[in-house]
Order: C-alpha cells, then sequence, then structure tokens
C-alpha cells in the first residue's frame, strides 16, 4: 500500500509542475509557445528532456523484460548501437532543423517536407503515416503505466485503472503546461530515474547475495548460461538492430523537440552526454533483468521461469492458445518491480516505483506531436494560418491531445502483446524507413516529392504487411521458425516467436534499404518535378 | 575524412564476433565480458562524439537562424 501511496503523490508532483510551467508561459499563450516552449529551453533542460522523451516504458519495462528472456544480448541489440547513432543523428540532422525550424518558423517535420519539396496533399500523407505510426508508442506507455501501478499495489489498483490514472495525469500536465511543461516534468523525471538507477543495484544485488554468487550459478546451470553469453542470437540479426535507432530522429516528437532549443550550443552537450545517460539507465535495466533469472525465491519470478521452462520443453505440443498463455505468464515486463519488491525495502520500493513511473510516463512528448502535427500539419494548414488564430490552434491542439489519451488507453486495453514487440515491430521500424525523407530533405538536392511520397508508401505497406502476417501466421514454439517464404531453398521470409525475420534480419533492414532506394529511383525519374532554384536556395 | 574514418570504425565494432560465446572473464567478479564490452563500448561513443562537436561543429547553422 505504502508505495501505491508514493507513488501516487509523485504523479499529483508531476501534475503541479505542468501547473507551474502554464504559470509560467502565463504571459504568452501563442501556438509556438504551447507546442514549442517558445523555441526557449536551456541546456540541461534540452539534454534531460530530449533523452526523457526517448526513454518509455519500453526502455525501463521492455529492456529488463526482454533481457529476463534473452540475456545480455539485449544491451548490445538497443542500448550500445543507439548511444552512437541517436546522437550521431542530432548532431548532423537534429542541428539542420533546428537552423530551419529557427529560420522559417517550422513547429513540425512536415512543414518542413512540405516547403522543401514544394508540395501539399503528399505532405498530409506523411502526416497520415507519421501519425499512425506514433500511436503504438504512446500505447507503450499506458501500458507500462498500468502495469507499474498494479505491480507496485500489490495488485489493489488493477491494469485498467493504473492505465487510466496515468493517462489522465499525462493529459493533464500536458494541456495544462504543454510543452513547456512536458519538458520541465521530463527533467524532473530524468534526474529522478538517473539517480535510483544505481540505488537498485546496489540494493538488489545485496538482497540476492551478492551478484558474483548469482552470475556463477547461472554459469553453471545449462539452462541460464547462455543468457550471459549471445549464442542464441545470430550476427546477421544482431546486426540488423543497429537500424532501429535511425528511427529516433525520424520520430515527430525528438523532430519537434529539435527545435525547442533557444541556442544551437545547447545541442553540443546532449550529444556528448547522450551515451552516458543511456549507460546509466540500461546497464542496470538489462543487468537485473537477467540476474533476475537466479531469484526463484520470489514467487512471481519463479512462476515465470517455469512458465518458460514448460514452453520451452513442452511448446511443440501445446495449442497456440495455451503458448499465448504461457508467453503471457512467462513475460518480464514486470520483472524489475518484482525484484525490487523482494529485496528492498518497503521505502525503497516506493520511490523506485516512483522513479520506473517516472520512465513510462514519457508518452507526453508523443501526445503533444501528435496534437502538433494534427493541429499544424492538418487543421491549420487546410483552414488557412491566418483563420486558424494562435488560440484557435492552441485549443484544436489540446482538443487532440484529449482524444489522442483517450484512443491510446483504449487501444492498450485490447492490446496483449509484450510492450518490446509492439515497440520494435510497428513503430521502431516504420520510423527508421522514413529517415532517408530527412536525409534527402537536408542533404540531397535532387530529391523530389514524388520520391517521398514513394518511400512514405512504401513504409505503410511494409508496416501493414508485417502486422498482417504476424496476426495470420502465429508465433511458433521457441526455437523453430515457420518459412512464409521460400525460394530455391532459402527462408526469405520466417515468423519465429520473436517475430518476422527476412532472410535472417529484422525486416527494419529492409524496409529501411528499399525506402532510400525508392528515395532515390523516383527522384531522379521525376527530376522535372524539383522545386524551384528559390526553394532550393533556401536549404543548401 | 578522419571523423567519417573513425565513425565508421566504431559502428564496425559493435559488431564483436570475438565475445559471441564467452561469458568469462568476469569483470569485477559479476560482469560477463561481453556486457562489459558494450558497456565499454557505449563510453567510447561519447568520446567519439565529443571529437566530432569539438572539431566538426556545424557553427554556420547558428548564423543562418538569425537571418
Amino acid at each position: 500500500m505504502i508505495p501505491a501511496v508514493v507513488v501516487f503523490v509523485y504523479l499529483g508532483a508531476v501534475l503541479a509542475i505542468g501547473l507551474m510551467a502554464r504559470r509560467a508561459s502565463a504571459g504568452r499563450q501563442d501556438a509556438e509557445d504551447f507546442f514549442l516552449a517558445g523555441r526557449s529551453l536551456g541546456p540541461a533542460v534540452f539534454l534531460l528532456s530530449l533523452f526523457g522523451a526517448n526513454m518509455t516504458a519500453f526502455s525501463i519495462l521492455g529492456a529488463s523484460g526482454h533481457a529476463f528472456a534473452n540475456g545480455i544480448v539485449t544491451y548490445g541489440l538497443m542500448a550500445s548501437s543507439s548511444a552512437l547513432i541517436i546522437p550521431l543523428s542530432l548532431f548532423v540532422i537534429g542541428t539542420r532543423l533546428w537552423a530551419l525550424g529557427k529560420r522559417h518558423g517550422f513547429m513540425t517535420p512536415v512543414q518542413m517536407f512540405r516547403d522543401r519539396w514544394e508540395c501539399a496533399h503528399i505532405g498530409t500523407v506523411i502526416f497520415a503515416v507519421q501519425a499512425v505510426l506514433l500511436v503504438p508508442y504512446i500505447v507503450i506507455a499506458v501500458i507500462g503505466g498500468g502495469t507499474t501501478l498494479r505491480a507496485v499495489s500489490g495488485g489493489w489498483v488493477p491494469f485498467w485503472l493504473g492505465g487510466a490514472v496515468v493517462s489522465l495525469v499525462v493529459m493533464g500536465y500536458v494541456l495544462f503546461g504543454g510543452m513547456r511543461g512536458i519538458a520541465w516534468v521530463n527533467t524532473f523525471q530524468t534526474v529522478l530515474f538517473l539517480s535510483f538507477g544505481a540505488i537498485a543495484v546496489v540494493t538488489i544485488g545485496h538482497g540476492m547475495g551478492g551478484f558474483r554468487q548469482a552470475v556463477e550459478s547461472m554459469l553453471a546451470s545449462p539452462t541460464t548460461a547462455p543468457l550471459l553469453t549471445r549464442e542464441r542470437v545470430s550476427p546477421l540479426y544482431f546486426f540488423s538492430y543497429t537500424f532501429i535507432p535511425l528511427s529516433s530522429i525520424a520520430f515527430p516528437h525528438i523532430g519537434i523537440f529539435c527545435l525547442t532549443a533557444r541556442r544551437l550550443a545547447y545541442f553540443r552537450k546532449t550529444v556528448v552526454l547522450y551515451p552516458v545517460c543511456m549507460l546509466a539507465i540500461w546497464l542496470p535495466s538489462v543487468f537485473l533483468g537477467v540476474v533476475a533469472n537466479r531469484a526463484t525465491d520470489i514467487p512471481a519470478v519463479k512462476a515465470k521461469v517455469e512458465a518458460r521452462a514448460t514452453l520451452a520443453t513442452e511448446g511443440p505440443t501445446l495449442s497456440a492458445d495455451r503458448r499465448d498463455q504461457l508467453r503471457a505468464e512467462a513475460s518480464g515486463d514486470d520483472v524489475i518491480l518484482k525484484l525490487v519488491e523482494g529485496y528492498a525495502p518497503l521505502w525503497l520500493t516506493a520511490v523506485l516505483g516512483a522513479a520506473v513511473m517516472a520512465a513510462v510516463m514519457a508518452s507526453d512528448s508523443q501526445i503533444l506531436a501528435l496534437s502538433t502535427m494534427f493541429t499544424e500539419d492538418v487543421f491549420a494548414f487546410y483552414v488557412g494560418t491566418t483563420r486558424a488564430r494562435d488560440a484557435l490552434q492552441v485549443q484544436t491542439g489540446r482538443l487532440f491531445v484529449v482524444l489522442v489519451t483517450l484512443v491510446a488507453y483504449i487501444v492498450a486495453l485490447a492490446a496483449p502483446q509484450s510492450i518490446f514487440d509492439i515497440a520494435t515491430q510497428y513503430a521502431f521500424a516504420g520510423y527508421a524507413a522514413l529517415t532517408p525523407l530527412l536525409v534527402a530533405a537536408l542533404f540531397w538536392r535532387g530529391s523530389t516529392r514524388w520520391g517521398a511520397l514513394a518511400s512514405t508508401v512504401w513504409t505503410a505497406v511494409a508496416v501493414l504487411a508485417i502486422a498482417v502476417l504476424q496476426t495470420v501466421v502465429p508465433p511458433p514454439p521457441p526455437g523453430a521458425a515457420v518459412s512464409i517464404l521460400s525460394v530455391a531453398g532459402v527462408d526469405v521470409i520466417a515468423r519465429a516467436a520473436s517475430g518476422t525475420t527476412v532472410l535472417g534480419l529484422l525486416p527494419v533492414v529492409p524496409m529501411t534499404l528499399i525506402s532510400a532506394l525508392l528515395m532515390v529511383v523516383v527522384s531522379r525519374v521525376t527530376a522535372a518535378s524539383r522545386p524551384a532554384a528559390a526553394t532550393l536556395a533556401r536549404y543548401f | 575524412m578522419l571523423a567519417l574514418l573513425a565513425t565508421v570504425l566504431l559502428y564496425a565494432l559493435h559488431q564483436d564476433f570475438w565475445f559471441w560465446r564467452e561469458a568469462r572473464p568476469l569483470v569485477f567478479g559479476f560482469l560477463p565480458i561481453g556486457l562489459f564490452y558494450h558497456a565499454a563500448y557505449t563510453v567510447a561513443a561519447s568520446g567519439l562524439l565529443w571529437m566530432l562537436v569539438r572539431s566538426h561543429w556545424p557553427a554556420h547553422l547558428e548564423d543562418v537562424s538569425h537571418e
């Protein structure tokens, strides 16, 4: 009960921060202030809030859950490659987005695309694909919120209520504080989580009788020893994960966040310190997820390990429904919370519960990004910025915040898949495939709107195809793979327990490469539709 | 050119097949070598980015934004 109370106090605190942000911007109620904090964020808030915007339920609950089932490979798959590629993309692309936004008043990536390629409705198509891909990301946070509140309250707060509470709190401070509220809350949350990651490691390590003993014990068992290496993952599959972080800069909320810095120089510290923040959050999450396999003195963890063992040994003989049930029981999305519950003193459980809650509430910037996109890319664009005055734009943005939150909550209640699966298979892969649009717009004079349309439509079709395929073909037992398309004895497309593969790679690789190829080929074929020289002169 | 080469090299070093099937040595007595390598890789990424920011900072963009 006490942990739940502390978490509720924490939720009240972030709501209060949102209200303070509203007071801070009382003098300015224009669209730029609501959607971009008036392009006025300082260096520390810019770093911490941008980092916080990238850290979701996925990075804490999903990472430790994935590590619980797959071992140390989780860190190499997502954290270390992201630590290089995300700040590099901020350095190369983010700085240019900032400069163009400042110079031309852009508030969304689509506004820039429309101007750069002299297009109207193609921009709307890009908006639609971006918006559809962003919703799963928001759903992740609702699921994470529901899971966390249920865990820290010992089941007293059911999943549906926990998700509703988190959704309402996030919606509240986004409505009140806009981007400034989000930036302040994200800063507070990121500091909280960075501070308590180390405490969690020390406390849980002490509770388990030391990590040395736990790791040696894992190495002595043939079922857990592989979790401390990467022998269960092919190098090709591992390599394909390096494409996932390309998605970060293409996420509209990250692109929009790049526009909020007061000065370009504020990117410097963000770029350099981003990997350090990644290390501070991901290393404890992954390591604790792995060693949780030895925490079988905690009944909830023991049940997960047993469900996974049953799935591995009897999986092929079980019905698909029974396998789904065992997968749900074995899911490690809440394993870090179970460790904290099992080994930390009550007060620390409460504080750590709040810290985890901080990480899972990062959907705020996605919700505001969707709202900004709808308001600027659709409403203001079609109604006209003259008619859609600033106050009306802000009102429309707020209305859309409510709608987005409601839809995400309803979807979260009906989505049983693990956080990690939803994130990687839909949103991340789709946005990675949209990255060629940004690169072409900013660095290639020869790119055209038709090339942009081809890449966007391809991305939408590919994501849809994966979603349909994964719905139609149920996941096979762990370790097995079902061939979907085979050519000359080679499995081109296969369905594995963890998702779909294309020639042994994650779908994100062919999706991104084909998207880039389409941009090049279609732009060359439609070279006559290149923008006017005056437009190009604004960019190159 | 040097910066580009350093970036490509670091990207390539992510694929550390040499520690693929080994958990030992355990760094600090509990950290599998594969996990320690990627933690160190993360720190190296920060170092590379520090070098890039110092040597290739796009200062001209700040001027452009004020036009």
